[in-house]
């Protein structure tokens, strides 16, 4: 019930992050299209979208290194137009390049880190000591970062964006790159910094990293399709119109049913089908439908939606409104 | 703001420390090049290939002969019977010059008659040519008395006294141009590429989200390199001072702030370049182009300012390196004090700070 959390109890939070039809554009391309949101302190908070899809522009804009072409945006109560320095120096920033320097050792990393923050002396000593444990790089810390697996780099470059402790920091997609193993521990420490109060704004192209999110925002193109809990968004499905269909010759069942009205999406997974339906009471006639084809024995069974479906769901619909 | 530059400053040391190759190129390259210029660019003329047509064969040709090898200058290449043979000798480079002493030298110089040496010359490379003639001249005139058995007593004597350089040793003229010329060239070329090189791998951009302001990362970029420079520089005029004997008259003092103030120039330039450049191979052709060549052509390295077209020479007010050269020259070699050289600092003092301006202001657009 963790995602739940962050909803129900925004209104009585404070918001630290925010953003009010804020849009940037590049010449003729508009990057990022009247994008609004409300982050609360301690949340996790999701951007979910593939590349180009405004993820970063919106990010640069709220850490102050890109200023905004119009709307209005806040940042731990500063504007992000007209304060940039003093946001900077409230917010940790792992940017998407690589953000270390492979030629300094872990400590040496750090204490740069650490000098543009102005974090020294007793101060430094005891975040060093938080950072080396949880990189867990204890006994690596006279080593070379180009001599560290992705996943320490990942945790290091993390730790030295918060070094200052900053209330807010935002991750531009922390773990490409990182295999499954340290993708896990590295969102167990995201989830740390939350319960601390620690708010994080993250973006991702992979839904199960969406899926750890307490709120997910899903961008297209610029604009802010949805925004809302896990749970939440994917009720825009009716209970039971999600299927998955089991059969032997699955191929030829994807061709019988993905261009019939009451099928809104189908897509082969191996020797399975997913379907969404326009209603759950269409489900026994496509069934039927299905045998009498005779794709051989089958079964089929309602199944939760996947957070990949309710992405496809909005490109969909937003896809359908937008001008020819 | 302190802590933040240096911790930019030893974050850059640290890098530098680690890349061997940047290291030694700044630490190294200026004794290479210093060994390079100060024995091969040399304008002295020694050693110069002399050939001999004595058709007189007299004590008095054999005296002429012997001044020409005895000077230091000339050495024998060649000796001729013929006067044609001088022209093949000439074409081959077997020769650089040759000595033709006519048959009736010894009587018409016994006569006290008008006599004349015919002294031939490859004028191919026209300032070799004159520096023989040169040579030769004052050699004949020394030796004239003593080939006549008189004391000539000219009415009018020019006496020469070179002062400040008295061998007119070229080692000597060149070195304080050299030495513009390492540091313009080192000092812009290591910090473009220092703050081009983040760029490129990324980390600008996670500079940028810092508190770290624009003059910040400007003097935590460029002082490392200050230190780096006043060492290679210090290294470069000792070398000179003893490979080639380069006398340092002047204050050291006054050595070491024209010193800085032409290296932040250069520094400054460095840093311009690299909010120019995207990659680490266009700022390190900008910086190499626009240091290297007006300091080598346009700052009287080599060419002297004053014989140089108008136009010239108005480019070249803008070449820090031509007022550093000047005023170098001065300390180094005449020992003069500021008053014969304050105009050029003023002069360095004027371009650094607008360089250093332009640099900040560029940074601070992309900052």
């Amino acid at each position: 019930m963790r995602a739940a959390v962050g909803a129900s109890q925004e209104a009585t939070r404070e918001v630290v992050v925010s953003a009010s039809e804020l849009s940037r554009t590049f010449g003729d391309f508009v990057a990022v299209d009247q994008v609004s949101f409300a982050v609360a302190r301690g949340e996790i908070f999701g951007f979910l979208g593939s590349n180009g899809a405004g993820k970063t522009t919106t990010i640069r804009m709220l850490c102050g290194l890109l200023s905004p072409t119009s709307g209005k945006g806040t940042v731990a109560g500063f504007d992000i137009a007209t304060e940039a320095p003093a946001i900077k120096t409230r917010i940790g920033y792992m940017s998407q390049k690589f953000s270390l320097y492979t030629d300094l050792t872990v400590d040496e990393n750090l204490r740069f880190w650490a000098g543009t923050y102005r974090v020294w002396g007793n101060e430094f000593a005891r975040r060093r000591d938080w950072a080396l444990n949880v990189t867990g790089l204890e006994s690596r810390q006279r080593a070379l970062v180009a001599d560290l697996p992705g996943g320490y780099r990942q945790r290091l470059a993390l730790s030295c964006a918060l070094l200052h402790e900053p209330p807010v920091v935002f991750l531009d997609e922390p773990t490409g790159g990182v295999d499954p193993e340290a993708r896990r521990d590295f969102w167990d420490l995201i989830d740390d910094l939350s319960e601390g109060g620690t708010t994080v704004f993250v973006t991702t192209h992979s839904m199960d990293e969406a899926e750890r999110c307490h709120r997910v925002a899903l961008m297209h193109a610029g604009r802010l399709l949805a925004l809302d809990t896990i749970p939440r968004l994917k009720k825009v499905f009716p209970e039971g119109s999600v299927l998955e269909i089991e059969c032997a010759d699955a191929a030829r069942a994807l061709e019988r049913i993905e261009d019939l009205p009451e099928v809104v999406d189908v897509a082969l997974f191996g020797d399975r089908l997913r379907a969404v339906l326009r209603s759950a009471d269409d489900a026994q006639t496509l069934e039927s439908g299905l045998r009498s084809a005779g794709c051989g024995p089958l079964t089929v069974r309602a199944t939760a939606p996947s957070l990949e479906d309710v992405f496809i769901h909005y490109i969909r619909q937003a896809g359908s409104k937008a001008p020819p | 703001m302190i802590r933040r530059i240096l911790a930019i400053a030893v974050k850059e040391l640290l890098q530098l420390r680690r890349d061997w190759r940047t290291a030694g190129a700044l630490l190294g390259m200026p004794v290479v090049l210093l060994l390079i210029y100060g024995f091969a660019l040399s304008f002295d003329v020694t050693d110069i290939r002399l050939g001999v047509v004595d058709l007189s064969r007299t004590s008095a040709s054999r005296r002429v002969i012997e001044s020409f090898l005895e000077s230091g200058y000339f050495v024998r290449a060649a000796t001729l019977d013929d006067i044609r043979a001088v022209d093949g000798l000439l074409a081959k480079e077997a020769i650089q010059a040759a000595l033709v002493i006519p048959e009736d030298f010894a009587d018409n110089a016994a006569a006290l008659q008008p006599t004349a040496l015919l002294f031939v010359l490859d004028g191919a490379d026209s300032q070799t040519a004159n520096t023989i003639l040169g040579y030769a001249r004052q050699i004949v005139a020394a030796t004239t008395p003593e080939i006549l058995d008189v004391e000539i007593r000219p009415p009018v004597e020019a006496v020469p006294l070179v002062w400040y350089n008295p061998d007119l040793k070229s080692s000597i003229f060149l070195v304080p141009g050299l030495l513009a010329f390492i540091l313009m060239v080192s000092s812009v070329i290591a910090t473009a590429l220092a703050v081009v090189r983040e760029k490129e791998r990324g980390t600008m951009e996670s500079l940028r989200s810092t508190p770290v302001r624009a003059l910040e990362l400007l003097l935590g970029k460029t002082l490392p390199y200050l230190l780096v420079g006043s060492v290679s520089a210090a290294g470069t005029l000792f070398l000179a001072w003893a490979l080639f004997e380069v006398p340092v008259r002047g204050s050291l003092f006054w050595l070491a702030v024209v010193t800085l103030l032409f290296l932040a120039g250069g520094l400054g330039w460095g840093i311009f370049i690299s909010t120019l450049a995207e990659s680490q191979q266009v700022a390190f052709q900008l910086g190499i182009i626009s240091s290297m060549l007006p300091t080598l052509l346009l700052s009287g390295f080599i060419f002297p300012i004053s014989s140089m077209p108008r136009a010239l020479q108005i480019i070249s007010t803008i070449v820090p390196a031509r007022y550093f050269i000047a005023a170098l020259r001065a300390i180094v070699l005449k020992g003069v004090g500021p008053e014969m050289w304050w105009h050029d600092v003023v002069a360095l003092i004027i371009y650094g700070a607008l360089v250093l301006l332009a640099a900040t202001a560029r940074m601070m657009r992309s900052l």
